[in-house]
């Protein structure tokens, strides 16, 4: 084996983002040993992300520190297909992240608990003992081949998982529930630093929608989010991108650019017999805003605990292990399935709908206005939306937070 | 199908809407496992950049 790894973790944790960093900061932490397999060089390279988050759901899992932190966001504005918009500023403080320090600074404090990380160390299947049970992983690191044996294996490998399909759960999305995004971090522009801005529209971001969020009074992170069944040939997310651009600013450098899906399905079953996914793996993302890092930490602390839970127990069958799939639940998964179940009403919604909501929506306060008003607004133009809302109210309180 | 190197950006969307893991995401390059394809076009709908082509 490789100098400093054992042939032996209880817990392997495939991808050092914040949902495998986290997870194994609450494993180790709990009593677990923790080996976490990074396939990229570095955690939190490329980015690929925009880097919003809420300090509410930040600040449990991590020391505030100006280190990672680029702005610090007050309010957002909504954008309509017919140029008008409206600001709220009663969404909480929010900061947009200097992502690639902050990967590391979670990856540090998982290791300052004692977990062990690995990069570049590319993983390739799941190793099966003589019953078919799974007990390890085999994985590439510098052109050789390795196994390393464990109790649990957790998938924190990112949109394009493959952990879950090799110990038999299916996390294939389809075309509706994913968004093609392109990102420019742009300098030489002038933006108001407080302000996140999201633009909707059918011409604009079909399906999606596009993001201005400040990295400073003069840089950005401007991106767009496409559906997947959304685009054409020649009409994907670059081309609405580019035009936006062009349009609002001509003389933009773009310094960094960079590409992904977000997954907007509604995430369940992604436990089962010595396996856990957390984090995009496992669809733990809003469905509605395609925010995922709070919801990757809060799980990767339900799944961390689960891991060590089990250990203790000495059962990792999916019985076992699916209580951290009812803790999700309880959090933010019962939230994250009514995201779903109006996400298309919302996200292919009619101009002239979205007009008019932001019309009447400009009306309310700024101070008072959140994304429930918005929804409220929403309501009033959209029966179907309503009786899905009533029916989900009943079964859980929702909270609406970008 | 087949995947243009040089426009490709790693990003793994493909992979994730491929029903039968035929893409895997390497460090720095998309592979694609011929045998397994199905033809489904899915990736290549939801590509970023368009960098997926399907062979003639």
């Amino acid at each position: 084996m490789i100098k400093h790894i054992a042939d032996y973790y209880d817990v392997v944790i495939i991808g050092g983002g914040p949902a495998g960093a986290v997870t194994a900061r609450y494993a180790v932490e709990n009593g677990a040993s923790v080996l976490i397999l990074e396939r990229d060089r570095e955690p939190g390279i490329p980015v690929r992300c925009a880097e919003g988050v809420s300090h509410a759901g930040i600040e449990p899992f991590i020391d505030i520190d100006e280190k990672w932190i680029c702005t610090q966001i007050k309010g957002a504005s909504l954008h309509s297909p017919d140029g008008n918009f409206v600001e709220m500023y009663n969404n909480g403080l929010g900061y947009v992240l200097e992502r690639r320090v902050f990967d590391r600074a979670l990856v540090d404090l998982a290791c300052s608990k004692g977990a062990v990380m690995l990069t570049k160390a590319d993983a390739l299947d799941l190793l099966r003992d003589k019953d078919q049970q799974i007990e390890g992983v085999r994985f590439s690191h510098l052109n050789q081949l390795y196994s390393v044996k464990c109790k649990i294996v957790i998938g924190a490998d990112g949109v394009e998982s493959q952990v879950g399909k090799w110990a038999g759960i299916n996390t294939t999305l389809a075309l509706d529930d994913i968004d093609t995004c392109v990102q420019y971090t742009v300098n030489n522009i002038k933006v108001n630093p407080d302000l996140c801005r999201f633009y909707f529209g059918n011409e604009v971001s079909p399906g999606g929608y596009l993001w201005i969020f400040p990295k400073s009074d003069t840089s950005a992170n401007i991106g767009i989010g496409v559906g997947g069944s959304d685009t054409l040939p020649g009409k994907g997310p670059k081309f609405y991108l580019d035009r936006f651009m062009a349009q609002n600013f001509p003389n933009a450098s773009v310094n960094y650019m960079v590409c992904g899906g977000v997954p907007t399905s509604n995430g369940t079953g992604f436990v089962t017999d010595h396996v856990m996914l957390v984090g995009d793996a496992a669809r733990q993302v809003n469905p509605i805003t395609g925010g995922g890092i709070v919801q990757a930490m809060i799980a990767g602390r339900l799944c961390g605990e689960t891991c060590a839970k089990a250990l203790k127990n000495g059962d990792f069958s999916k019985k076992s292990l699916n209580e951290y799939e009812k803790r999700w639940d309880k959090t933010l998964g019962v939230n994250q399935r009514f995201m779903y179940s109006v996400k298309n009403n919302f996200m292919k919604m009619d101009d002239n709908k979205f007009n008019s909501i932001v019309r009447a929506a400009k009306s309310v306060d700024p101070d008072k206005f959140t994304m429930y008003s918005l929804f409220k607004e929403a309501l009033k133009e959209d029966p179907i939306l309503l009786a899905k809302m009533a029916t989900s109210f009943l079964v859980s309180r929702i909270k609406f937070d970008w | 199908m087949q995947v243009n190197q040089s426009l490709c950006d790693v990003c793994g969307t493909c992979a994730s809407v491929c029903p039968v893991s035929a893409i895997r995401v390497k460090e720095f390059e998309i592979v694609f496992d011929n045998d397994k394809c199905i033809h489904c076009r899915k990736c290549l709908r939801v590509c970023p950049l368009e960098a997926i082509q399907e062979e003639k």
